[in-house]
């Protein structure tokens, strides 16, 4: 399996938000919870219309959200 | 582990039981005597259409059964649609089956053409089906797992 060079913040920014559960992401954006996990993992990189709707859920704009390539909090 | 991760382990299970149970059960009522050309696409064209039907009718029950498992046991209910990610695995799923089946498919025809009993041919195309479900269930474990 190639390494996926999308990566996000998606763990972080739920925890700032309430401690949002993964499940209240997933029915927030339209998917399942195991896709929000996959998501997590960094197993699958979003299509570009999931990715906009996830950063509208936190009210970010995506580039807040997502990230290309090596990232260093 | 995930419903996803879940159901496919059970399909793989229940494929690998269905399909050994009636080969068993069909292997001892095989008729002893050599059949007539007529027979044996009779025989054979039974053996695949009960096995579908046995198949599906099996895989029904199981999921259902899961289903009522899974629920008990986690407090979780299964997803209700398939998003995006679950589509994505689907088609990789279907294609890995598909090319397993056609796989077998050429090698059923090879055995026609290198003058190969009627019978080889059924069992090739046969088995391949079987192999092309589990393909198709591993490729989707995998894919859960280890990501798209």
């Amino acid at each position: 399996m190639a390494k996926n060079l999308v990566g996000n913040h998606i763990r972080r920014l739920r925890f700032n938000h309430n401690e949002m559960t993964q499940q209240q992401l997933a029915d927030k954006v339209g998917v399942t919870r195991q896709t929000i996990v996959a998501l997590e993992k960094g197993n699958y990189s979003p299509s570009l219309e999931l990715a906009f709707r996830i950063a509208h859920a936190f009210g970010l704009p995506l580039e807040e959200v997502f990230y290309y390539g090596e990232h260093v909090e | 582990m995930t419903y996803q991760e879940k159901k496919s382990i059970v399909s793989i299970v229940a494929a690998i039981l269905i399909f050994g149970l009636y080969c068993a059960y069909k292997y001892a009522n095989y008729p002893a005597e050599g059949l007539t050309t007529d027979e044996t696409f009779h025989y054979w064209g039974a053996f695949v259409l009960v096995l579908m039907l046995v198949s599906i009718i099996a895989h029904i029950v199981i999921s259902i059964i899961f289903n009522i498992i899974f629920r008990m046991t986690t407090g979780e209910k299964e997803p209700r649609f398939a998003d995006e990610l679950d589509k994505l695995i689907e088609l990789k799923s279907n294609r890995n089956g598909f090319f397993v089946f056609i796989l077998g498919f050429l090698l059923a025809m090879g055995s026609l053409v290198m003058d190969g009993p009627v019978q080889n041919m059924f069992v090739i195309m046969i088995v391949a089906g079987f192999l092309s479900d589990v393909t198709g269930s591993v490729t989707r474990l995998y894919h859960y797992r280890k990501g798209v």
